[in-house]
């Protein structure tokens, strides 16, 4: 009973049997049947084919989604007694091509979680500021830039910054670098990574990319039709025999010669 | 030859008549254009999520622009208050005919937004009030003001219509012109409507590319 206890406080985000139906008509199930806790510090990354439901559990942890059955906790409280502004305002945000608000500058981008929460505008400034560098912009040079004057991946860079600005415990990634080339997306993904050893964010990354899985999960969930197939750290879940588990490993494997 | 010169000896002479039905004109148009961007803006920000209003309005707005102008003039007259021989039924029926462009554009415009841009603004915890008047409105501004454009344009071309119920303005030398069989005088009423048009539409055209968000 008390380890149920300590196990909650450890825990940001907990997913408790949840399953979500479109318009609650049961037949039409996203997401059936999901446990799964993710602990603080966590890089817990949801790998799937497309439509298995890794984004659905996303927006379940920031209340852009209700469970139909089953409690998503966050820090302890049902997402459903959070008032879901002051919940997303603790949960930082990045999605494929950033989504950045295409009439802001990137200040002011990075900037608005810290302004809608009534920052003064000094403070603002000076963590923008903060958090371009720490992402590897040079602030004189692109706080006054907007998102259409930055390469593909200057945006995503501008992406987490703003997931970032008001620092919050979660981060939630949804395919953050799917949209970027190769090479771009290999340098994000490693000074990523990079950047989550330092920050100590409890974060869930969604993926279908088995490679950007194991560079950056402490943990990987398999999700096959909405359905938990597999959790295991990196190199446990390679030597994995799910048939789907063995599908995304083949998946690496496709071209002939190359390494992994 | 002979004639372009008779007209321009005519508009010098009338030229203080012209300019007092170019300015009463252009009253009439200001006045209607206002009243119907300020019904038509709100109306479609409000109804941006709401698609039984939104079928409904639109279709209600559809139905004026429709009707022959000489016809929504001559079928006010008879509606108590709005109604009436003078320049207010004229602005009544301008409003009816400006409110679908701009209720159109506003609901497009509004619509119109890169849905990763309406995601990343909710799942940041903005308020769907922030999200409105922060992200959607911003950036449907250009878009807006496209609708306004095309009213202002119309409205221009309609208010002409507007003095056969005794409105002035430029369609008093048109109608009188028509009359009279005068060439100059129809002149004297269309070519200052037609030049307003396009000066209207060259300088919304010119604010509508500096809010145009790339």
């Amino acid at each position: 009973m008390s380890a149920k206890i300590e196990n909650f406080s450890a825990d940001l985000i907990e997913f408790c049997d949840v399953s979500y139906h479109i318009n609650d008509v049961p037949g039409r199930a996203v997401i059936s049947g999901v446990s799964l806790a993710v602990p603080l510090g966590q890089t817990l990354v949801l790998l799937g084919r497309s439509g298995s439901g890794k984004t659905t559990l996303l927006r379940l942890i920031n209340a852009m989604y209700f469970p139909s059955q089953g409690q998503v906790l966050v820090e302890g409280r049902p997402t459903a007694e959070w008032d879901p502004i002051r919940l997303r305002r603790r949960i930082g945000y990045v999605i494929q091509e950033a989504g950045l608000f295409p009439h802001f500058t990137v200040a002011e981008n990075v900037g608005l979680v810290p302004s809608l929460e009534k920052w003064d505008r000094g403070r603002v400034t000076a963590r923008v500021g903060e958090l371009l560098r720490l992402v590897g912009l040079d602030p004189a040079e692109f706080a006054d830039r907007h998102p259409r004057e930055l390469s593909g991946g200057q945006r995503q860079r501008v992406g987490v910054a703003r997931a970032l600005a008001a620092d919050p415990p979660i981060l939630l990634m949804d395919e953050p670098f799917g949209a970027l080339d190769p090479v771009t997306r290999a340098e994000l993904q490693r000074e990523f990574k990079a950047l989550v050893q330092r920050l100590q964010k409890t974060i869930v990354f969604v993926t279908h990319d088995l490679r950007e899985a194991l560079l950056l999960a402490s943990r990987i969930v398999l999700l096959d039709a909405g359905r938990i197939a597999a959790v295991a750290p990196p190199q446990e879940f390679l030597r994995m025999d799910h048939p789907e588990v063995r599908a995304f490993v083949a998946s690496l494997e496709a071209v002939p010669g190359a390494r992994v | 030859m002979n004639a372009t010169s008779s007209h321009w000896s005519f508009f010098a002479e009338h030229r203080a008549e012209i300019l007092s039905a170019t300015a009463g004109h252009l009253m009439l148009v200001v006045i209607a254009m206002l009243i119907a961007m300020a019904i038509a803006v709100p109306l479609g920000m409000f109804i941006v999520q709401r698609p039984a209003l939104r079928a409904m309005s639109m279709g209600i707005a559809n139905i004026f622009q429709t009707i022959p102008s000489l016809a929504l003039f001559g079928l006010l007259i008879p509606i108590p208050f709005i109604g009436g021989i003078g320049r207010r039924t004229a602005v009544v029926a301008l409003v009816l005919y400006a409110l679908l462009p701009i209720l159109r554009n506003t609901y497009v415009g509004l619509n119109g937004i890169d849905p990763a841009v309406l995601e990343a603004a909710e799942a940041m915890g903005m308020t769907s009030a922030q999200i409105l008047f922060r992200v959607r409105f911003p950036l449907a501004l250009s878009v807006i003001l496209a609708g306004i454009r095309t009213a202002t344009v119309i409205t221009i071309g309609v208010a002409t219509i507007a003095a056969e119920i005794g409105a002035g303005g430029l369609g008093t030398f048109i109608f009188r012109g028509v009359a009279l069989v005068s060439d100059s005088l129809i002149l004297a009423g269309a070519l200052p409507a037609a030049l307003l048009a396009l000066l209207a539409d060259f300088l919304l055209g010119l604010l509508e590319r500096r809010l145009r968000v790339a």
